[in-house]
């Protein structure tokens, strides 16, 4: 391994860590939100209870996802200086704003919010976490402007050997960039709903606290429905678009090596990239793959033979990783609605199967969000700027193999550690339940 | 003025603005196994910076953004050059930022310990690297046609030390004042002692840091060549002495302004110092990176500035509000009422 491999390992180690925090962040944020508006509406210490118990979770996730963010944010200029200084001017620029724009917002609203209790209105309050929560996805949206950027470079030119932005509108206008940003916070809110579903659910099977966790996990079991179904519509955006400004993605997502007119999707494949073809075939689908890249079933599609060697990504990764996210993201589609229908027939009680299966599900919606990041990311390859930059041309020229297997190894061992400390913790706060003593919250929140 | 001309200065003041803020956050922590005599007070320590040290935190994530966004070339080489210093930097601001969200989610005294060291040294290690690295881009790193050719051991040099050593100690005074400011009781008093203690110790290391930066840098050239600076290290000086005036005389929130005064003219003083240059060449001065060679594009700096100039005054507003709305002095009988408290 050299730097290059390390840089894009650490690279890969560090974001799909991060990306365990900040998927759940952008969907239990407004569950939260939610519920704290409707102890606000209501009186009701019900929905107090509600807010404090799934806010301590949503605090002890949120910590991790701020501190591992400043990770990435580093290793742009750490590992990859000669991509930041190609890229910078365009790339910098959606960074920058984000913190400007997102980052303050949230972090000084929730401080207002975990200390605030009896220092501002209640009403003041709940603004304080709809705030958190809409700084949260606004972030969203800036990163991945800039990710969709990579994906698909809009609105440079290039002049004095490098990147320079022209049209910045081209880059807020990026149809890569809005379809990331909505496929992704979507499926963000799916891990929220499936995480506040599958605790309910195993307090709803211990018979503690049943009010609080009917309501609790009904109103995921709703969300959690439009989400998945959301994450289907975003997917077939992210589909369109991939096929348009990324061909040979595309035809490694489907192992799809022959162009051609009406072609068919393969369900199950064993890809032999040295031999330019697929070993096994089973379950061909007619016009599918035709009609999910264009939209139109007798569409021509570029085959993986039409590029270069040295342009294709991985296909195997990128081909697996593919179905099994949308076989889980069917899957998601599913279980939410049948959690809707048992919920709303008053059913779920008496259900118990059903609600094993939800606690089970709790790290499912995680994975798949991990398989969508494999697909875009190693689809991406072997370029960092789609068509543009190869990866390998931006990495880092003056950093040695010690300094990267030395930050590797620190990353590895630190974010193992922390993974151990945050699951303890999730796991003892959400076995929990919501504090018992709600006069000491009630005297708290008088304002 | 020439938009890097504006980025420059607003570079400066991100990064002053950020050790300000988490500086006191630093100095409380590097103070915390000095002063706090049992959990009450440890705990009464970390709930001082409670609602504040994730906002604070963000002005450096803005200082790194605005040097990506502004000055690319400069981000790209100083972030690869200074690898392994940054990396220290981020471990331990990971580890100090869960220290402060983790402590209280256990009751076991190890569990707490654990997290009081981690919080320790999360903190004293940024606030000495940051003091390492700012001496040394002062001092010039050793960049060349072939690019950099230190390492991390060559960083530390006796200038790059001393400015390690300046910054611990003007965060330590500073946490003692923000102590002193934001809470009461025995802590708060032993505080004011603490400040009484360090501040002739930070006045010596300050005149020590003014002389050899006179030696091993070329910032003061700069104000020769335009007196009209001149006013930032006088202010520098001029701050520090105050904030130990009123140590002295007791009046502890003038001395906490005026120490979060004495940081910024400071971090001015060396930012001024080092116009035009961002990171200097101790090799050949042609070798330098400055606000000129390796800025965005004049669109891009357009933009930047644009949302610069709407949203910095915004945040300053509401972050500002959110320090009024905890601006009480806390006692350990508070935090122990109060169950969100960490």
């Amino acid at each position: 391994m050299d730097v290059l491999a390390l840089s894009r390992l650490q690279f890969a180690v560090t974001a799909m860590f991060h990306f365990i925090f900040v998927p759940l962040t952008l969907g239990l944020s407004w569950l939260v939100a939610f519920m704290e508006w409707r102890y606000v509406r209501t009186g009701d210490v019900q929905y107090l209870r509600m807010t404090k118990f799934w806010g301590k979770l949503f605090l002890i996730n949120f910590a991790l996802g701020v501190v591992t963010g400043i990770a990435m944010e580093f290793q742009f200029g750490m590992n990859w200086a000669e991509y930041s200084r190609y890229v910078g001017d365009i790339f910098g620029a959606p960074l920058a704003i984000e913190a400007t724009l997102a980052f303050f917002l949230e972090s000084t609203f929730i401080g207002v919010w975990i200390f605030g209790w009896n220092r501002i209105s209640k009403r003041l309050h709940a603004v304080s976490i709809t705030i958190v929560a809409f700084a949260t996805n606004l972030s969203a949206l800036w990163i991945l402007f800039a990710n969709g950027w990579q994906q698909h470079p809009v609105g440079y030119v290039l002049k004095n050997g490098r990147a320079e932005m022209v049209d910045f509108m081209a880059l807020l206008t990026n149809p890569n960039g809005i379809s990331k940003f909505l496929h992704t916070t979507v499926s963000g809110y799916v891990i929220a709903a499936f995480f506040v579903m599958g605790i309910s659910a195993w307090h709803i099977l211990k018979k503690s606290e049943l009010p609080v966790f009917k309501k609790s996990f009904r109103y995921a079991a709703v969300f959690g429905l439009a989400a998945t179904l959301a994450v289907a519509l975003t997917g077939d955006m992210e589909g369109v678009n991939v096929s348009k400004t990324q061909p040979a993605k595309l035809a490694a997502m489907e192992a799809h090596w022959e162009t051609q007119k009406s072609a068919p999707i393969t369900l199950f494949a064993v890809p032999d990239p040295d031999n330019e073809r697929n070993l096994v075939e089973f379950v061909k689908l007619p016009y599918l793959l035709s009609l999910m890249g264009y939209h139109d079933p007798n569409a021509e599609v570029k085959g993986l033979k039409a590029f270069p060697r040295e342009d294709r990504p991985p296909v195997t990764p990128v081909f697996a990783s593919f179905r099994l996210m949308v076989g889980l993201g069917s899957l998601f589609i599913l279980i939410a609605a049948i959690a809707v229908f048992l919920s709303w027939k008053e059913r779920i009680e008496s259900s118990p199967l059903f609600l094993k299966l939800m606690v089970l599900m709790i790290p499912l919606p995680y994975i798949a969000a991990w398989l969508g990041w494999m697909v875009a990311e190693i689809g991406r390859q072997p370029w960092i700027v789609y068509g543009l930059l190869r990866t390998s041309e931006g990495v880092s020229k003056n950093v040695d193999l010690a300094q990267v297997i030395g930050s590797l190894a620190g990353f590895t061992v630190l974010y193992g550690a922390l993974a151990a400390v945050d699951i303890y913790l999730i796991v003892k706060f959400a076995k929990k339940g919501p504090d018992a003593n709600t006069d000491s919250i009630v005297k708290m929140t008088r304002a | 003025m020439e938009f890097q001309i504006l980025w420059f200065i607003l570079w400066g003041v991100l990064w002053a603005v950020y050790f300000m803020l988490d500086g006191f956050d630093f100095g409380i922590s590097i103070l915390q196994p000095f002063i706090a005599k049992n959990d009450a007070e440890r705990r009464l320590i970390l709930n001082s910076i409670g609602p504040v040290w994730d906002g604070n935190e963000v002005w450096l994530i803005t200082a790194g953004g605005a040097t990506f966004a502004a000055f690319p070339t400069t981000y790209a080489v100083m972030f690869s050059s200074l690898y392994t210093p940054l990396l220290l930097i981020l471990f331990a601001l990971i580890i100090r930022g869960v220290s402060i969200e983790f402590r209280s989610k256990g009751d076991s005294p190890a569990w707490k310990s654990a997290w009081d060291k981690a919080f320790v040294i999360g903190s004293f290690l940024p606030a000495l690297l940051f003091g390492v690295a700012f001496g040394n881009i002062f001092k010039g790193l050793p960049f060349d046609a072939d690019g950099y050719h230190g390492t991390l051991f060559s960083l530390l040099n006796p200038y790059g030390l001393l400015t390690g050593v300046l910054f611990v100690m003007l965060f330590a005074v500073h946490g003692a004042l923000w102590l002193t400011v934001r809470t009461k009781g025995d802590l708060a008093e032993r505080a004011a002692g603490t400040a009484k203690k360090l501040w002739p110790v930070l006045a010596v290391i300050a005149v020590a840091f003014l002389v050899f930066t006179a030696f091993a840098t070329k910032l003061y050239d700069n104000y020769l060549s335009y007196p009209f600076l001149a006013p930032i290290p006088v202010l520098a000086v001029a701050s520090l002495l105050a904030a130990g005036y009123f140590v002295f005389t007791g009046k502890t929130l003038r001395a906490f302004v005026a120490s979060c005064l004495t940081i910024l003219m400071v971090t001015f003083t060396g930012v001024a110092g080092l116009y035009p240059n961002l990171l200097p060449s101790s090799i050949d001065p042609k070798f330098s990176y400055t606000i000129f060679n390796s800025s965005s594009s004049p669109y891009t700096l357009t933009i930047m500035t644009v949302v610069a100039l709407v949203f910095v005054p915004i945040v300053i507003l509401y972050q500002a509000w959110s320090y009024k709305v905890f601006s009480d002095q806390i006692s350990t009988d508070d935090i122990a009422k109060d169950e969100d408290a960490y």
